[in-house]
């Protein structure tokens, strides 16, 4: 009973007239149905759509609960201290941080290259259909690759927190120099979101101190020059081209 | 013949109800349909597979040349100065357009992000343009006539909608023609039209200069428009809001992005009256809501057939 009264709310909401209210229960199950086919029509566009739209709606979620005033978490910045390497000094901070990444990427390296999920999940980048065939649940593997995605997302946010002051839009940024970086890396390759990294760090430090005119577009620069000599990016591998 | 007729009468009414409107609302759809045209050229590259995050490249080209010409050259002519901003822009989209072709889905996405940072860049880096402010434009004449204030907008609103419009009826035209059609072909696959003997490369790249125009036009427009350009035109933010708008409004029909940046724009306006803290939130659940009960865009409450199960 209350799905098939949700169902009268969305179509209202949808204004659809198809006739629904005709065959309310019918109409809830036809909807529900639909539903459960969109979920595993993932459509890449859509994708980007969907979490744009709640991007927006978080951003301004973030603003309501903790308000638009700067947050600082120095704290564990301060209290590491600074260490002498190579007679330069850095924060212990930076150096943890190092290391956490070198660790966060060798676990996802292993995790997609030598554990039976890993390769199930590279078994459905590489053909969804031919995958469902074989058993596959596509579904979950989606969803857990998701979840995973988003809870790197928030430990990179949380491990950054303490060397900036947070505010409300950080987010945005971090958006495209994502992409930009799995771009210039080549997709689905780990070694290659860690290159690609690197050289986005470094031209853009190196921007900084070298030509500060150029900061503002250095990284986009790299990504046109890197996609117009390898157009999969540096580690991509060609893709196969269907017929 | 049937949507040719109907734009024509979408025109003609949009044209007389032009003075009754009230002020806000023909600026409104001022904004919405220079917004709609650089929608309407992607509507033609999505058909064709290109989905462009950069089309504030052109959409920025178009308004600094407008912009430029105005301060530089002392053309205020409205007409001259959107045809300037189409021709500057389909002229650097032609020749961009011989690398850009090559390139497919993300890549190509990325790539046209890319181009489209630099010039923003570069806008923000040039003291000369006024940087991060950017300048104003002094009013539009008409055929060497300059109006008062209240006419001249009219006008400018007259001229985005005559502008759109014919735009969409030509983009009609297109892409139920061999090329548009083969265009669609490419999406599907690529490899077959080669083996048919079509060129991918060229109907992609005439797909390009297409978006390039139509979005060097909106920049031209909403400059003359607004009276004032920034380096924000051509920022990655702004690429990606016509991307979001063509999939909302549903690439099915011409007339869904002037459509769709209409409702877009309004939503956008209202919630940023009347809720300014959360605006961002309310266009965010408006574009939710389209997503889940309008799979196909918002153009599909128009379309004859409703195709069930047609997601995406």
């Amino acid at each position: 009973m209350s799905h098939v009264l949700i169902i009268d709310a969305a179509n209202v909401v949808g204004s659809r007239p198809d006739g629904w209210w005709k065959d309310r229960a019918g109409a809830a199950r036809r909807l529900h149905e639909r539903l459960l086919v969109a979920d595993t029509s993932y459509d890449e566009i859509v994708l980007v759509l969907v979490t744009y739209a709640a991007f927006l709606v978080f951003e301004d979620l973030i603003k309501l609960i903790w308000g638009v005033d700067p947050y600082f978490a120095y704290q564990p910045y301060e209290l590491l201290g600074r260490v002498l390497i190579g007679g330069i000094g850095f924060a212990v901070y930076d150096v943890g941080l190092f290391g956490l990444a070198i660790v966060i990427g060798v676990a996802a390296w292993w995790a997609l290259e030598r554990t039976r999920s890993g390769k199930l999940l590279r078994a459905v980048i590489h053909d969804r259909e031919i995958s469902t065939a074989m058993g596959i649940n596509v579904a979950r593997m989606f969803t857990a690759t998701f979840v995973i995605g988003a809870m790197l997302g928030a430990l990179g946010g949380a491990i950054t927190a303490p060397a900036i002051s947070v505010v409300p839009g950080i987010g945005v940024d971090v958006i495209v120099l994502a992409f930009a970086v799995s771009v210039i890396g080549g997709l689905g390759s780990v070694a290659g979101a860690a290159v690609g990294a690197l050289v986005v760090g470094l031209a853009r430090a190196c921007a900084v101190h070298f030509l500060p005119e150029v900061e503002l577009f250095v990284i986009y620069a790299v990504m046109a020059v890197v996609l117009a000599f390898r157009p999969q990016g540096l580690f991509g591998r060609p893709a196969v081209r269907k017929i | 013949m049937r949507t040719p007729l109907s734009l024509a009468a979408l025109l003609a009414a949009l044209l007389v109800a032009g003075p009754l409107m009230p002020s806000w609302l023909v600026f409104l759809l001022t904004v919405a349909f220079a917004k709609g045209l650089v929608v309407l050229g992607l509507l033609v590259m999505m058909r064709a597979g290109l989905v462009s995050f950069g089309q504030g490249l052109y959409y920025g080209l178009g308004a600094y040349a407008a912009g430029l010409a105005t301060n530089l050259l002392g053309v205020t002519d409205a007409i001259a100065l959107v045809a300037l901003g189409g021709v500057v822009s389909a002229a650097s989209g032609y020749v961009l357009g011989f690398v850009m072709a090559r390139y497919r889905e993300i890549f190509f996405a990325m790539l046209s992000l890319a181009l489209s940072m630099i010039l923003y860049g570069i806008l923000v880096r040039s003291a000369a343009l006024g940087s991060t402010d950017g300048f104003n434009l002094p009013p539009p004449s008409f055929f060497g006539f300059a109006f008062d204030g209240q006419t001249s907008r009219l006008l400018v609103y007259a001229l985005t909608t005559v502008v759109a419009i014919g735009s969409a009826m030509a983009l009609h035209r297109f892409i139920n023609s061999p090329a548009g059609v083969i265009g669609e072909a490419i999406l599907t696959n690529e490899i077959r039209v080669e083996y048919l003997g079509t060129s991918v490369t060229g109907v992609l790249h005439l797909t390009y200069v297409i978006g390039a125009t139509t979005a060097g036009v909106g920049g031209a427009l909403i400059a003359i428009a607004a009276g004032h350009i920034d380096p924000d035109l051509a920022y990655w933010t702004t690429s990606g809001e016509f991307v979001f708008v063509a999939i909302l409004s549903g690439i099915g029909h011409v007339a869904a992005p002037l459509l769709g940046t209409a409702v877009f724009e309004a939503v956008r306006s209202f919630a940023f009256q009347y809720s300014p803290y959360t605006w961002q939130m309310v266009v965010g659940i408006s574009m939710l809501a389209v997503i889940l009960f309008l799979p196909a865009g918002l153009w599909s409450l128009f379309a004859r057939r409703y195709r069930a199960g047609g997601a995406a």
